[in-house]
């Protein structure tokens, strides 16, 4: 597309603010609309984006496959794992409750963090949102990477 | 006229959901027929959504005020069906590619996705 | 009914003719390519009308989903297979009967079901008022219930529905904290997807190198 002189400014200066508003709707997902799943798919939407103007092996450099591939794992990983740390504190699995107590009591994490449910909920949007982005722009990848077979 | 009323969401759907459902085996080309399920898909999205409004509330996020008068909501829109859909999109679109990539891999193998000349090579063999 | 709420109504009808009539657009295209960019104006109109619904969460995941990488999705498969469809061989008498037949007896069904936004309805009244109850006075007091949680330190071991969550948007909490369990599900159905993606389309035929000019 280098002759879409139009397409390549416009997306240029619109890719950044996709991807700033989906960190906006990951984390600020308790307070207005949105969670994982919404910003996943926004932020995969951005890069999308811009390996449809700038080709395909632009967007590879930026976000390269061996990197999302352990992204889809992580993302998955952050949710049991958070299930886990719960039973391990004590409570019931993706029991948040138990986060509020003991674990951060006297550092200085404990009146930063945000408490129990929320601080589980964040966790949890977080891994949603990583997998979601991360198997978006995979699968995209895989379409827009295979040759027409005739 | 009380009942129109009431139930034509419901009938739109419905309407929606049957063009979808038409496209998915009255069509013989294999991505039309992934187009029909799409429609099929957003029509029982819609179906729940509209199961969901309350007459006269609100976005259930808090706290929530009206915009002209400022005054605070005490009604709101049911919670549940947004969140069975919204994981229900997700999930939609990640298995409407896996059949997407199925088409592709029928297309190297056969050179064609209509459903009847696969069938027929199918015979042949 | 006040002047916003004719006004809505005036949109919502709007939205819904536009709606039936891009669904039986879609029915008659060959073209594949221009019905898949219908199917993409179809979930707009879809994610339009969810907005109106009170449901802004799912409005725009439809609207990114449907309008965005599915449309997007498809246009590479079409790219990768062919772009017409062949005509159907004769009149579809049988299919139209199946569609006749299912879709009377779907409104059969709905002179049972709850009138549009009838607070009294059977999904109003179950959970969702437990949900809603837990949260509303969290939030507004939120402070003061913080303070409360932490004197009551030996009863960490209580359930949610004891302290409530205490998010402000409800579906975030019943999404990720009531409902926590089945998200995992779905996450989890995400990772299968995507891998299962890659095991169809990885392999010889990818390309290694693709032109600068790909669009």
């Amino acid at each position: 597309m280098k002759q879409h002189a139009i397409l390549r400014v416009t997306s240029k200066v619109l890719i950044p603010y996709i991807l700033l508003f989906a960190l906006y709707v990951q984390f600020h997902g308790d307070y207005g609309p949105g969670g994982g799943f919404q910003a996943g798919v926004i932020f995969a939407a951005g890069i999308i984006l811009y390996g449809l103007v700038f080709g395909l092996n632009a967007a590879r450099i930026i976000a390269p496959p061996s990197v999302l591939e352990r992204l889809i794992a992580l993302g998955v990983l952050i949710y049991t794992g958070t299930g886990v740390a719960t039973m391990l504190a004590g409570g019931n699995f993706l029991d948040y409750t138990v986060l509020q107590y003991g674990v951060f009591d006297g550092t200085v994490l404990a009146d930063h963090l945000p408490q129990g449910q929320h601080l589980g909920i964040l966790l949890v949007e977080l891994g949603v949102g990583i997998t979601v982005a991360a198997v978006m722009i995979l699968i995209f990848y895989s379409f827009a990477g295979r040759e027409r077979s005739r | 006229m009380r009942e129109i009323l009431g139930l034509y969401n419901y009938w739109v759907v419905i309407f929606l959901m049957m063009t979808g459902f038409y496209v998915v085996i009255a069509r013989r080309n294999l991505i039309k027929k992934v187009i029909g399920l799409n429609i099929f898909q957003i029509s029982v999205f819609l179906l729940y959504i509209t199961m969901g409004k309350v007459t006269g509330g609100t976005a259930p996020i808090l706290p929530a005020r009206h915009f002209t008068t400022g005054e605070e909501f005490q009604t709101f829109s049911n919670p549940l069906p947004s969140v069975l859909i919204l994981t229900a999109i997700v999930v939609g679109v990640a298995t409407t590619a896996m059949a997407l990539a199925l088409i592709v891999r029928i297309h190297e193998a056969y050179g064609t996705i209509e459903e009847d000349e696969i069938l027929a090579q199918d015979r042949e063999q | 009914m006040s002047l916003t709420d004719v006004a809505t109504q005036i949109i919502v009808i709007l939205l819904l003719a536009l709606l039936v009539g891009t669904a039986t657009t879609i029915v008659r295209m060959r073209d594949l390519w221009a019905a898949v960019m219908l199917t993409g104006i179809f979930s707009f109109l879809g994610a339009c009308w969810m907005l109106i619904l009170d449901a802004p969460d799912v409005a725009f995941t439809e609207a990114a989903v449907g309008a965005g990488i599915a449309t997007v999705l498809m246009l590479a498969t079409l790219a990768l297979t062919s772009r017409e469809a062949k005509p159907p061989p004769e009149f579809p008498i049988l299919p139209i009967l199946v569609v006749f037949m299912a879709g009377a007896a779907l409104v059969f069904g709905t002179f049972d079901m709850p009138h549009f936004g009838d607070p009294s309805a059977p999904a109003h009244t179950h959970v969702m008022s437990e949900y809603m109850n837990d949260t509303v006075p969290d939030v507004r007091q939120s402070a003061a219930h913080r303070d409360k949680t932490h004197d009551e330190h030996d009863d960490s071991q209580h359930s949610v529905a004891h302290h409530g969550v205490g998010v402000p948007n409800i579906i975030t909490s019943v999404l990720a904290s009531y409902r926590g369990y089945d998200t995992l599900g779905e996450t989890v159905v995400i990772f299968t997807a995507g891998i299962g993606v890659l095991l169809l389309l990885r392999g010889r035929r990818e390309r290694r190198d693709v032109e600068e000019d790909e669009g």
